[in-house]
């Protein structure tokens, strides 16, 4: 249709959105941010340990520990949703994993047969193709988290259920399932592989520690999908009007069944990394994990109304609530203090929050 | 612009809808021109909200034939009807708050660039082309402030160039007028001329008087699931659609 076309829109009543009011500047996310840099430097002359590269190491390692699966939740509580099963399922996937390594390795077995062999001295076991094992046993994990991400995504997308339910619900039936599979006992990753297993998940790659590097490339990776591509659009509008979402066409149900899945897989790999770091997976392992996995991503501005968040604020969040714990114990406050401090700084973050959007 | 030789975008034969023993409509006929606005009226439960839902493909009619630019055709989901060229602005607009209007305007068929397997997002040709659309509809809209921040009538500038986009023929508009200032009242019924301009239909489904005798050629009017009246309105008066509407006059 031919339209006639205008001379371009003068903007005399409609007045340019300040830069300071717009993107990261006017986000929860933006100014925990500077209440983080501001922690740094009060930190650094609080205690002359903290800046040193041990320290350093440290925390990127302890924040990395939980900032992968809050990435992953970040991604439901965009959409307006909530996972309170990813502390069952760090530990069931990184069970899962051990277990599955376990049993490939042991020489006997008929699964084992395939895929280890006696070495000439009658002792040592040898691969017969090596990162074979942990490729199958990692799969296994993610696969088990996988399952379970589905059935979240499943009852809350198709069959309506509350999402708060529904992953209370998972939350019980994943740790449950832990304790069966392993009779309460928790595993260990063992076999020929297992070296390859603690440097994929608590090595040091030139002093940076791994965790850390596959933290800051599936940030990346979120980053761009949240934000220059079309699945992330749908995830924002959501989260933003799940009605006007539906009226334009979007596929809500799969778009809901995939952020659950994210989840659930993101909250498994950190399982599989932080039982890499502990040497094995007990089954009581990461419990009561997703209040603090929350907990980050909502003080990294993510809203649990929906329609808000994204990587950098997840990280942020978990950086700030590490560096707390991590200056408290440099500052010899007893540890008992950081839950307390916690909680105010969740509360503060957004009441901050609340009283900026009330002033503009 | 409403010549007597040109197909109606929109012709209804004999529409009748049932619920059960409920009967929600009854032998309706109408048909609309391009480029001709048309005021849809009647109380709560006089079935114009039922008309709609059938035409937007929301509601399979148990009776009648739609004919739309000539030719007959089936909606079984709102989908089919977008797919022809009917647009729905909501009463309360579908936008996503969180995001901007570009965005909005372009959610669910936004554009993209490949590259080698990734299709990214191709943020400058959304926002040109959504600055385009407001340039048309004459409204003062930024592409990349977010829909939150914005004014009614803006937002129903958003929501209409939407429906600009995918270059709709017939353009359905619930209630625009509602719930918004005197001043975004006008900047609306501007939003309907703008449509009207450039050949498109617009049903116009509203309570507001002053603002059908405003915008409309003709006014519809519906009472108990049936078509009691469809004059031009230089020929009719609030007055005689106030009567119709509450039934104190028949039929017209």
């Amino acid at each position: 249709m031919a339209m006639p076309m205008e001379s371009p829109i003068s903007f005399t009543n409609v007045g340019k959105i300040k830069w300071w009011q717009r993107g990261i500047f006017a986000s929860q996310t933006g100014y925990v941010l500077l209440a983080l840099a501001v922690l740094l430097v009060i930190m650094h002359f609080a205690s002359p340990y903290f800046f040193t590269e041990g320290n350093m190491q440290n925390v990127a390692k302890n924040f990395s520990f939980i900032a992968v699966a809050t990435l992953g939740v970040t991604f439901v509580i965009i959409t307006g949703g909530i996972d309170l099963s990813v502390g069952s399922m760090m530990c069931f996937s990184a069970m899962i994993t051990s277990m599955v390594m376990t049993e490939l390795s042991a020489p006997g077995s008929p699964a084992g047969s395939l895929f280890v062999h006696m070495a000439a001295d009658g002792k040592t076991v040898l691969a017969n193709v090596p990162g074979l094992i942990l490729l199958i046993s990692i799969l296994a994990g993610l696969g088990v988290a996988l399952i379970a991400g589905l059935v979240n995504g499943f009852c809350i997308a198709v069959l309506g259920l509350s999402p708060f339910v529904t992953t209370l619900g998972m939350l019980s039936i994943v740790r449950g399932l832990g304790y069966v599979v392993s009779n309460g006992r928790g595993s260990f990753p063992g076999g020929p592989d297992a070296d390859y297993f603690y440097a994929a998940t608590s090595g040091d790659v030139l002093g940076v520690p791994v965790p850390f590097i596959y933290l800051m490339i599936l940030a990346l990776a979120m980053a761009v999908v949240l934000h220059h591509s079309a699945f992330g659009r749908h995830v924002f509008a959501l989260g933003g009007n799940e009605k006007a979402a539906e009226l334009t066409g979007i596929p809500v149900v799969r778009v809901k069944i995939e952020v659950y899945v994210i989840c659930a897989l993101a909250a498994g790999l950190q399982g599989i990394i932080i039982s890499g770091w502990l040497g094995s997976a007990p089954a009581n392992m990461a419990t009561s994990y997703e209040l603090n996995v929350i907990a980050a991503a909502v003080i990294g501005g993510a809203n649990l109304a929906g329609g808000i968040g994204g990587p950098l604020g997840a990280i942020v969040g978990c950086v700030l609530l590490e560096v707390i714990r991590n200056g408290l114990v440099l500052a010899q406050v007893s540890s008992y203090w950081q839950q307390t401090l916690v909680g105010v700084i969740i509360i503060l973050a957004v009441l901050v929050d609340r009283i900026r959007s009330r002033m503009s | 612009m409403a010549n007597a030789d040109t197909t109606p975008v929109l012709e209804l034969q004999g529409i009748g809808k049932e619920f059960g023993a409920i009967r929600a409509l009854h032998g309706v006929d109408l048909q609309v021109q391009p480029g001709e606005v048309v005021g849809l009226m009647g109380d709560n439960g006089a079935g114009k909200s039922t008309l709609v839902k059938i035409i937007a493909g929301n509601f399979r009619p148990s009776h009648g034939e739609i004919r739309f630019a000539g030719s007959a055709v089936h909606f079984s989901r709102p989908v089919d009807a977008r797919a022809v060229g009917i647009e729905v602005v909501y009463q309360d607009l579908a936008l996503a708050d969180n995001l901007t209007a570009a965005a909005n305007v372009f959610l669910g068929r936004e554009l993209k660039r490949k590259f080698g397997p990734i299709a990214l997002l191709d943020h400058k040709a959304m926002a040109a082309r959504a600055l385009e659309l407001f340039g048309e509809l004459r409204s003062e809209t930024r592409p990349d402030d977010l829909v939150k921040q914005m004014s009614g009538g803006q937002r129903q500038a958003v929501a209409i160039a939407r429906t600009r986009l995918s270059n709709a023929r017939l353009v359905m508009m619930d209630e625009p007028t509602a719930a918004i200032s005197v001043r975004q009242v006008e900047q609306v019924l501007g939003l309907i001329h703008r449509l009207k301009e450039q050949g498109v239909a617009v049903m116009l489904i509203s309570h507001r008087m002053p603002d059908v005798f405003a915008v409309c050629d003709r006014v519809i009017v519906m009472r108990r699931g049936e078509k009691r009246a469809d004059k031009p309105i230089d020929q009719t008066s609030p007055e005689e659609v106030t009567a119709l509407i509450t039934g104190a006059k028949e039929a017209a």
